[in-house]
């Protein structure tokens, strides 16, 4: 292991110094600890993202420790584990969400088909049209429904008028299953809806730069029973067209809505597998106390 | 307190009885609590209400000025000899002499050196350019003979608003026994009226208090603001949104925040001392010009400004950010489109308010020489001008009554405009919250 950690200092103080920030090479303590193997087959017949040796690092403190796995197209896979395990810092390491956190350090490999996403010749705007994000919180803009929806499209010069924009918002929310609800009052602000309609607003604004894939993060904590089957359906749905990882901390959530489920333990990938194997048969004895309520 | 606690374990206690046990401290220490505020707050506002009164009592007077009835015969002789109405011999006849004649034919019993110039002294000398600007903007009146009320001077306005005291000796007043006669007589004949005193806001300042206004020094006012807030707010926003967004946090940025800091706490007369050095003695500007001022004023405000700013950026919520960030816009977009819009009210309250404080601000200005008497009203940025609380300090010092009343009406404007300016920032502030 010794090589990969001095391989992982020199790598962190070269990105550090390459982002212009001054950070004395003694003051970013850089500890490698000993991190479990994952059980269960990491691989997929048809990779969206293959990620090797993903470790992550807020200040030297290390918060994801050589987590490798597939995220299959086409699939919903789920991420489960304790609070503080590191599933919402992987989920962002796969849009580079965590460049905007300071001295946030991935090391690692994380490939989008096959472009190598923390590569320089990467723009980060074009990594997050192509892999959108519905975040904790529903967050639309203060602004109105349709410009919420609007607002990618634009910026990316998707569309070419006003009449195809109109087409693209309304495509997008009757895929968000929202349009009926909301079809009247486009030009009323976003926030004037309800949790669960806002939540929704978000992922209509996420699907309306048709990313290939979709990050969700506990997308259904703030967000009553019935919103949360709602947007589980939807889940379902836009499945046909986009590949969605998504961080619940419901196991029945996990298991109605995903096809493979991972469960992440202190910055460890313990255990992947078919979601039904995982709920029924886990393999590591982490995975089971977590799954049978004794842990978590 | 013991009494309570019957048990040694601190689980076993009866929460009931202690906390009942303290609830009559709680709530006195609650209402000695109100009372201390009552007391501040009463006594806040009772010095406000004495600074208001004294101000205002002593300065409405001001807004009411004395004019005096005089027949005015414009006769031909004096104000065209030529009979030709050449606009440069009307410009230049002696509409003095017209004024002293009408004065004289109010009173024709008045003889002698002496006491004809103590009767032509209960009008202002601004009667002569009064009638030269009639007569220039109608020739007609050549010839003809009016009733116009003129400018009293400021000893009679003084006697007419009750503040000389007649019972003094004729030594100690600065009107006469004869004055006070006459204006009885022209009292009584209804030939003495207060107006509403437009001059005040008309014309600049002058050494004569009944012709001094504050139109001069309102105008320094504007034109310096204006370049304070021209130069002030984009510097100030571009600076906030580029410290709070862009700048990588390191040791650099840290220093120049802190020196932001301690540039706003910096006292406002050094600022005028830098202006001093370097506008005005390295680069050359003119003196006592409101461009000066401007700068630095803009000196002053910046920091207030880049602070404001950058409290308002932070109070953007991150789930904002991370929304427009979300869905792939760069960060100049997610600032430009999404930040800077919502930061905005807050950082045009913050602007306003600087504003308001460079406006009341006198100490920096006289520094560059904006305290210099300056009569004609600016024109430009670069005329010789002087600001209202300047204005107002000057006019502290003249110990003409009407002066001292002039004082207190140009401090009623500037609470105007402060009163204003800060009310604007309250409606901006209530307009524009947002609640997440
Ligand atoms: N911005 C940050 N700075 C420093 N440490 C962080 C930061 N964000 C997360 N961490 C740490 O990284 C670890 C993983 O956090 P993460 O947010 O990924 O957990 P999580 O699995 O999403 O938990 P939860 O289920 O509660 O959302 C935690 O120990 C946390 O304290
Ligand atoms: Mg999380």
């Amino acid at each position: 292991m010794s090589t990969t950690i001095i391989e992982a200092k020199a790598n962190l103080d070269n990105a550090l110094n390459a982002e212009g920030r001054q950070i004395p090479l003694s003051s970013v303590q850089i500890t490698d600890y000993d991190h479990r193997q994952t059980v269960g087959k990491i691989t997929v017949d048809n990779p969206k993202m293959i990620c090797r040796d993903v470790n992550v690092y807020y200040t030297g403190k290390q918060a994801l420790k050589h987590v490798s796995i597939d995220i299959g197209a086409n699939e919903v896979i789920a991420f489960i584990g304790p609070s503080g395990c590191g599933k919402s810092t992987f989920l962002r390491c796969l849009n580079r969400m965590n460049d905007t956190i300071p001295f946030c350090q991935v090391i690692g490999e994380i490939k989008l088909d096959q472009d190598d996403i923390y590569d320089k010749s990467i723009d980060v705007v074009q990594l997050r049209a192509r892999v959108g994000m519905v975040f904790q919180k529903p967050n639309p803009f203060p602004k109105s429904i349709y410009e919420n929806v609007a607002y990618g499209p634009r910026i990316h010069g998707m569309v070419d008028g006003k009449a195809e924009m109109d087409e693209l918002v309304r495509a997008s929310l009757e895929r968000a299953g929202l349009l009926k609800e909301v079809e009247n009052r486009l030009s009323e602000p976003g926030t004037s809806l309800s949790g669960g309609q806002q939540q929704r607003l978000c992922i209509a604004r996420a699907i309306a730069v048709n990313p290939e894939v979709i990050l969700m993060d506990e997308p259904c904590s703030a967000l009553d029973p019935i919103a949360t089957a709602k947007i589980e359906e939807l889940i379902d749905e836009l499945r046909e067209n986009y590949t969605i990882v998504i961080v619940t901390h419901s196991m029945q959530q996990a298991a109605r809505v995903s096809q493979r489920t991972a469960y992440f333990h202190l910055g460890d990938l313990i255990e992947i597998g078919e979601t039904d194997q995982i709920f029924t048969n886990p393999k590591h004895k982490l995975t089971e106390d977590y799954i049978t309520g004794r842990f978590g | 307190m013991n009494k309570v606690i019957s048990s040694p374990d601190p689980l076993q206690r009866n929460i009931k009885t202690i906390v009942n046990a303290s609830l009559p401290r709680r709530h006195a220490a609650e209402r000695r609590f109100r009372w201390y505020g009552l007391i501040a707050v009463s006594l806040g506002l009772a010095f406000v209400v004495l600074m208001f009164g004294n101000i205002i009592s002593k300065g409405y007077p001001a807004f009411w000025q004395t004019y005096i009835q005089v027949p005015i015969q414009f006769d031909p002789a004096v104000i065209d000899p030529q009979g030709n109405r050449d606009p440069q011999a009307l410009q230049s006849a002696d509409y003095a002499a017209l004024v002293r004649a009408g004065m004289r034919r109010m009173f024709p019993a008045v003889e002698g050196r002496l006491e004809l110039r103590a009767l032509y002294g209960l009008v202002s000398s601004d009667g002569a350019l009064e009638l030269q600007n009639r007569v220039l903007q109608n020739p007609e009146l050549i010839g003809a003979e009016q009733e116009i009320w003129l400018l009293a001077s400021a000893n009679v306005d003084t006697l007419i608003k009750g503040n000389i005291e007649r019972s003094l000796d004729e030594t100690e007043r600065p009107i006469k026994d004869n004055q006070i006669g006459w204006v009885d007589q022209l009292q009584a004949a209804g030939q003495i009226e207060k107006q509403f005193n437009t001059i005040l806001f008309s014309s600049g300042d002058s050494r004569e208090p009944e012709q001094a206004g504050i139109r001069g020094a309102l105008m320094g006012s504007f034109y310096t603001l204006l370049i304070t807030f021209l130069l002030s707010f984009p510097i100030g926003v571009a600076t906030a949104v580029y410290l709070e967004e862009f700048a990588p946090k390191n040791r650099w940025t840290d220093l120049i925040e802190v020196n932001i800091n301690n540039l706003a706490a910096v006292p406002s007369i050094v600022f005028g001392l830098l202006g001093l050095a370097v506008f005005i003695n390295f680069f050359g500007l003119p003196r006592s010009a409101p461009l000066v001022g401007g700068l630095v004023l803009s000196l002053m405000t910046l920091p207030v400004i880049i602070i404001a700013g950058r409290a308002a950026l932070t109070s953007v919520p991150p789930s904002i950010r991370e929304a427009a960030l979300g869905v792939g816009a760069s960060k100049l977009q997610m600032v430009g489109h999404h930040v800077l819009p919502l930061a905005m009210p807050g950082m045009l309250t913050g602007s306003i308010i600087g504003m308001a404080r460079a406006l009341g601000e006198s100490a920096p200005l006289l520094m560059i020489g904006m305290v210099a008497f300056i009569v004609d009203v600016p024109k430009s940025f670069t005329d010789p001008a002087t600001v209202l609380p300047v204005q107002i300090f000057l006019w502290s010092d003249l110990p003409e009554r009407a002066f001292v009343e002039r004082t207190s009406a140009a401090i009623m404007v500037l609470l105007a405009f402060m009163i204003v300016m800060n009310g604007l920032a309250i409606i901006l502030r209530k307009r524009f919250e947002r609640r997440w």
